[in-house]
């Protein structure tokens, strides 16, 4: 007999969601999170887009309260266990866990969820903590009063250029084209922002320092190349999936994304999958919370055809 | 109690924590920080489970500015341990709790 019911990959919002969903529909299910419940979330500053929070919540205070909720329905959750293989064919799915230690189960909802993009730009690796930055709001206030860079032109770029302005005199936008992506609330709070400058149609070649970051090299799209002094550079470029651990050629994927159904479901009986990892367009924390849910429910379903 | 073996370091006690040829595994941290918080609970636990074999300890940047200063941490939560007055590794984010093990059994 399977360890468990279901086994959920991934302690994001959309996992949490799913084990919330799990929990109350009592099946034996498990969650599995490599570091700490709660995701890139947690790396928000502040969230004004999730509904029920009139004012907003914090990144960090809207996880905390969605592992609460899951813990009270007693979601048994395991940090710091992190999934390394999984093998997903046959009725009875296999995880292979980095201790080598395997559960198994008859259900798996995959939400690995993805991670900050790097630049891979030389000075990147070597000045990572030294300068060079992926969250804003873990590392803004070590700014205050100096120069900076962000590099991106989506939401996160914008919306933690503009609250990196509280700590840092200046804050230098650098995008490799000549318009942003973000949202227009958000792009409107940036341009009428007196502390945030646009280095438009740019992008960083190089990260240069000894001890910490010093400067970034710019190529602009004309060929030429300029070095722009800034104490940080924060790197909000998108996202890569978690993509490592899944089983290859065992389920249908695009682009390193996962392929699912609108119900979750992937072209593997029994297996499911939400949130940053499926292929899909709008990553918002409030559609992978909503497709944790429908997840769990397509495995309810798919456990109780099994029965 | 919990989190009775977790010592609270500050810039003038620092330097005599770290040159003990006992390692000693800081946790650069502030209030601020979110993914500071979530990964307190697995260094108090941490400072159980070691007690008596590594110091397990945490500075908070915002009320000890100098300490980071001088290691150049400009991202938290990063971990660094020390052993003899020499930094032997360090880990910058909310790393899973075998991470931190590991780097902690290296050193024992």
């Amino acid at each position: 007999m399977a360890d468990y019911q279901l086994i959920i990959v991934g302690g994001g919002p959309t996992g949490l969601t799913a084990g919330l969903y799990a929990a109350r529909a009592r099946l034996k299910t498990v969650l599995l999170e490599k570091g700490v419940p709660g995701g890139q979330v947690m790396n928000t500053d502040w969230i004004d887009n999730y509904p029920g929070f009139p004012e907003g919540i914090s990144g960090f205070d809207l996880a905390e309260k969605m592992a609460a909720q899951a813990a009270r329905f007693d979601l048994e959750t395991r940090s710091g266990v992190e999934v390394v293989s999984m093998d997903l064919t046959g009725a009875e799915k296999k995880i292979v866990m980095a201790d080598g230690t395997s559960l198994t189960s008859q259900a798996v909802i995959v939400a690995t969820g993805a991670r900050p993009n790097k630049l891979n730009v030389p000075g990147e690796v070597e000045l990572a903590g030294k300068g060079v930055s992926y969250c804003a709001t873990c590392d803004g206030p070590f700014y205050r009063d100096q120069e900076i860079a962000v590099v991106g032109g989506g939401n996160t770029a914008i919306q933690e250029a503009v609250y990196l302005t509280r700590f840092a005199s200046k804050v230098t936008v650098i995008h490799r084209r000549d318009e942003l992506r973000a949202t227009k609330i958000v792009q409107e709070q940036a341009f009428a922002n007196d502390k945030i400058e646009f280095a438009w149609n740019s992008q960083v070649s190089s990260i240069e320092g000894s001890q910490g970051v010093e400067s970034v090299r710019l190529l602009h799209k004309d060929g030429e190349e300029s070095t722009l002094p800034v104490h940080g550079v924060f790197i909000l470029i998108g996202t890569i999936p978690n993509n490592e651990m899944l089983p290859n050629g065992q389920f249908e994927m695009a682009d390193g994304f996962i392929k699912t159904d609108l119900e979750m479901r992937t072209s593997l009986p029994g297996v499911m999958a939400a949130g940053d990892i499926i292929n899909k367009n709008v990553r918002q924390v409030v559609n992978g919370a909503g497709e944790g849910a429908v997840a769990a429910m397509s495995a309810e379903h798919y456990l109780a055809g099994q029965s | 109690m919990a989190g009775d073996n977790l010592k609270h370091l500050t810039d003038s006690d620092f330097d005599a924590t770290i040159a003990s040829d006992t390692p000693c595994l800081l946790d650069f941290w502030a209030p601020w920080c979110g993914p500071c918080k979530a990964i307190g609970p697995v260094v108090e636990e941490l400072a159980n489970e070691y007690a008596g074999k590594a110091v397990i300890a945490k500075m908070n940047v915002d009320d000890n500015p100098a300490t980071p200063g001088k290691f150049n941490v400009r991202a938290i939560p990063t971990l660094i341990l020390f052993k003899n007055g020499e930094v032997v590794d360090q880990v910058t984010g909310a790393v899973g709790k075998p991470q931190l093990i590991a780097m902690l059994d290296k050193a024992l």
